[in-house]
C-alpha cells in the first residue's frame, strides 16, 4: 500500500498491519521485522514510514471513563477529535491540544505535541496517566512517571522507536463551554509581536500568526490572537459542515505573488489594534480541520513544515535573522505560526523548550532543502532544535546538536531491545537506525 | 428506548452502528467471536451513553447455538426492536476455487448462518409482531462476477431470503431492511488498495440509521450504488461475460 506523511512527501510502499486487539498488536510485533506505529498520518515528514507499519487505526475504543474525576482510559488510535466529540457535551476538554484535532492519542504521545498553552499547561504528556507499550519481546509493558519512567521519557516524544502504545489513561480537563473569548492585537513588527506574547503570558493560549511576507520595518507584523475558555454559553453547540478540497490543485497556483496578496488580505481583514469576540472552539483552535485534504492545496509535488524552536535569549535577533534569510529566498509561506513556548519537560526528545518556536509551510521545490540547512545552522547554533514531527530531510548531525540527550534515548532504547525493532524512515535518517 | 441486537459486532460497520445507538441511549446486546474486542467493545459503548450493553461470544457456525444466542439476548434486554446481522468475511475467491471446503465456508459463514438466524428472528418478529430486522448484504449479491462470485452467491442468496422475507412479515407490521453497501474501508478489505469509491463505516452507519428510522425496504450506501449497480445489471450476460469485474 502507498503511503505518505501530510506533507505528501516522501511516498513509500509499505506492508500495514491493522491490529483491533492488545493481543493482535503483540501479534503484528512479533515477527523479527522493523516496525513503527502510525495513527492518522498527519506528522508531515516520514516519521510514521517504513516498510512495515503497524496503524492504530483499530484500536479505537474508549475503555474506561472516571465520569467524576475526567480520566478517560483509550485505545492509542482514537482521535482527539473523538474525544472531543464525546467528552466536549459532558465538560471535559483536552488540557493541551496540537493545531487539529484529526491526530491519534498515540500519535499525540509520540510526538509530544503541544498547544497555544505550552507556556503555562506544558506538553501533551504531561496529561497522560500512563500507557500500554508492545515492547520488542512481545511483553506490554504499563509505563508512568512511577513505573518504568525510562520508558515512559523516552516514549513520551520518541516518535514511535520504543514500541506501539496499545492505550492511554489521560486527565481532561473541566470545561464550562464549548466557546472561547478570542482577543486579536495587531502587531506592526517582530519587536512589537513578541512583546505582546511576552506581556501576555498569563494568557491561557497565544500565538502569533506571522505574515513572514512583510519585510523591511514591517517584517514580522502579525495577529496576536489570545484566547480564554468562555465562562457563559452551553456545551452543545452545532457541528460546521466541513469544506474539501476535492482534487490536487495545480502547483504553480501558490506562488510568492499569490501567497503575498493572501498574506496581506489576513493581515488587514483585521482593523483595530485590539478587538475581541467569542467562537466555538474549533475555530479557535483547530481552524484548518474545517477544510478536510487542505494539503492539496500544495499541489501533488507535496510541500513540509519547518518547525524550529530557539532559546529565549536569542529571541528578536535569531529569529530575525532567520526571517530575513527566508524573505531573501524568496519562498513563499502560506502559513507562519509563532509561539512563546514554556519550559523543557524531563522526555529525552521532546520539543519544546523554552523560547519562541516559528513554523513555516513551504511547497516542495527545488534549491528548499539547501535553505533549510542554512536555516539549521542558524537554529542550531542559537542553541534551538526543529520539530521532529514536521520533518522530512534533517540529517543526524543536526539531529544530534539539537536533541543533546539522545544519547540516553538510545541507551533506553537499547535496553528494552527496541533498535532494530521499532523505526522509521526518519530514524534511520537522524542516525537512531 | 431501543433494545437493539448485533450479531457480528465487532465488524466495523456493526461498531459504527452501534455507536450511534449508544449515543442515543439504546440498549444493546452484542454477538462476536472475537472476545477481546467484543468486551472492549461494550466498555466503549457503555461510555457513549448506551444505557445497557450486554455481550456474548457467538461462532455464526455454530449453528445449534443460535436459539440459546437469542433467546439470552431477548432476556437480557427484555425483548428486541431492532436485530441488526453484521457478520461476514471477504474469502480469498482464488483460495475458494481450488477447494470445496472453503467455498462451502465462505456460503456457510454469508449466507447458512444468517439464514439460520433470520429464520429464528422471524419467527420471534412475527409473533410480537413489530420490530426491524437488518442484514448487511452487499452489492456483490446483485450480480456474480469472477473476482468474487463465492462471496457474491453468499450475499445474493441472503438478499433473495430477505426479499422473501419481507414479503411474509409485511402483514405482521414487521419491517425488514436489506442493506447493500458498495466498498467500504474497513478490516475486511484492509489488503485491498481504496480508490474514490471507497465509504467509511460511519458513512454507511449513518445510512443504516436513517434506513432503520424510515422503514426502508432496500437501501444501497452510498445511494448512488443503486445507479452504478442497476446499469451493471442491465450488461446483457453475453458481453457481461467478457468483461473483467
Amino acid at each position: 500500500m502507498q503511503l505518505q506523511g501530510w506533507g505528501r512527501h516522501p511516498v513509500v510502499n509499505a506492508d500495514i498491519a491493522y491490529p483491533s486487539s492488545r493481543s493482535s498488536a503483540v501479534a503484528a510485533v512479533s515477527a523479527p521485522h522493523i516496525v513503527i506505529a502510525r495513527g492518522m498520518g498527519r506528522s508531515y515528514g516520514d516519521s510514521a514510514l517504513a516498510a512495515r507499519v503497524i496503524s492504530s487505526r483499530y484500536l479505537n475504543l474508549l475503555l474506561d471513563f472516571d465520569a467524576s474525576g475526567g480520566r478517560v482510559r483509550c485505545g492509542a488510535g482514537v482521535s482527539l477529535a473523538g474525544l472531543l466529540e464525546v467528552f466536549v457535551p459532558r465538560g471535559w476538554f483536552l488540557p493541551v491540544t496540537p493545531g487539529t484535532k484529526f491526530v491519534t492519542v498515540g500519535g499525540a504521545i509520540g510526538s509530544d505535541v503541544h498547544g497555544k498553552n505550552h507556556h503555562v499547561q506544558g506538553c501533551f504528556s504531561e496529561y497522560v496517566e500512563c500507557f500500554d507499550l508492545v515492547v520488542a519481546s512481545g511483553d506490554i509493558l504499563t509505563c508512568s512517571r512511577s513505573e518504568n519512567p525510562d520508558l515512559f521519557h523516552a516514549t513520551c516524544g520518541g516518535m514511535g522507536l520504543t514500541g506501539i502504545i496499545v492505550e492511554a489513561t489521560l486527565q481532561l480537563m473541566p470545561l464550562q463551554t464549548a466557546f472561547v473569548d478570542q482577543t486579536t492585537i495587531k502587531s506592526d513588527n517582530l519587536e512589537e509581536t513578541l512583546a505582546a506574547l511576552e506581556d501576555r503570558r498569563a494568557a491561557t493560549y497565544s500565538v502569533a500568526w506571522l505574515d513572514c511576507q512583510a519585510a523591511g520595518r514591517r517584517m514580522g507584523r502579525a495577529l496576536v490572537m489570545l484566547g480564554e475558555h468562555a465562562s457563559g454559553g452551553t456545551l452543545h453547540a452545532p457541528r460546521r459542515r466541513a469544506l474539501s478540497v476535492p482534487v490536487d490543485f495545480p502547483g504553480w497556483l501558490l506562488n510568492r505573488h499569490s501567497i503575498s496578496a493572501f498574506n496581506a488580505l489576513y493581515y488587514n481583514r483585521v482593523r483595530a489594534r485590539s478587538s475581541a469576540r467569542r467562537l466555538h472552539y474549533e475555530p479557535f483552535f483547530y481552524p484548518l480541520d474545517s477544510v478536510s485534504h487542505w494539503n492539496r492545496l500544495y499541489g501533488k509535488g507535496g510541500f513540509t513544515q519547518y518547525q524550529f524552536v530557539i532559546p529565549k535569549a536569542a529571541g528578536l535577533a535569531g529569529t530575525s535573522t532567520i526571517l530575513k534569510r527566508i524573505a531573501a529566498s524568496g519562498r513563499g509561506s502560506f502559513l507562519a505560526v509563532l509561539k512563546a513556548l514554556g519550559p523543557e519537560n524531563a522526555n529525552y526528545l521532546s520539543f519544546p523548550m523554552e523560547g519562541y518556536t516559528l513554523a513555516l509551510d513551504f511547497k516542495l521545490q527545488p534549491g528548499l532543502f539547501e535553505l533549510f540547512e542554512e536555516l539549521d545552522a542558524m537554529v542550531l547554533d542559537s542553541g534551538g532544535r526543529i520539530y521532529l514531527a514536521k520533518d522530512c530531510r534533517l540529517n543526524a548531525a543536526g539531529f544530534q546538536r539539537g536533541y543533546p540527550r539522545w544519547e540516553a534515548f538510545q541507551a533506553v532504547r537499547e535496553k528494552y531491545g527496541a533498535r532494530g525493532r521499532f523505526g522509521s524512515l526518519q530514524s534511520e535518517r537522524i542516525g537512531l537506525g | 428506548m431501543q433494545r437493539i441486537l448485533i450479531i457480528g459486532a465487532t465488524s466495523a460497520i456493526a461498531e459504527a452502528v452501534a455507536r450511534r445507538f449508544a449515543a442515543r441511549g439504546a440498549r444493546l446486546y452484542l454477538l462476536a467471536r472475537n472476545l477481546e474486542r467484543l468486551r472492549d467493545l461494550a466498555s466503549d459503548l457503555a461510555i457513549r451513553g448506551a444505557a445497557t450493553v450486554d455481550c456474548a461470544g457467538l461462532d455464526v457456525n455454530a449453528f445449534d447455538r443460535h436459539p440459546a444466542a437469542i433467546e439470552d439476548a431477548a432476556r437480557a434486554m427484555g425483548g428486541i426492536d431492532v436485530a441488526l446481522i453484521a457478520h461476514g468475511t471477504l474469502g480469498d475467491q482464488a483460495a475458494c476455487e481450488q477447494s470445496i471446503e472453503l467455498t462451502l465456508l465462505e456460503l456457510s459463514t454469508n449466507a447458512i448462518s444468517v439464514i439460520s438466524l433470520l429464520t429464528l428472528l422471524a419467527n420471534r418478529f412475527e409473533t410480537q409482531g413489530g420490530g426491524s430486522i437488518a442484514v448487511v448484504s452487499s452489492v456483490a449479491g446483485d450480480r456474480g462476477r469472477r473476482s468474487n462470485y463465492v462471496y457474491g452467491a453468499a450475499k445474493g442468496a441472503v438478499t433473495i431470503f430477505l426479499q422473501g422475507l419481507r414479503n411474509r412479515l409485511q402483514r405482521s407490521g414487521v419491517h425488514v431492511l436489506t442493506i447493500k453497501p458498495g466498498f467500504v474501508d474497513t478490516p475486511m478489505t484492509a489488503a485491498l488498495e481504496k480508490g474514490p469509491l471507497w465509504s467509511s463505516p460511519e458513512r454507511i452507519a449513518q445510512g443504516i440509521e436513517r434506513a432503520l428510522e424510515g422503514k426502508r425496504d432496500v437501501v444501497y450506501l452510498p445511494a448512488w450504488w443503486r445507479l452504478v449497480m442497476t446499469a451493471i445489471k442491465l450488461i446483457p450476460e453475453r458481453i457481461f461475460k467478457k468483461l473483467s469485474l
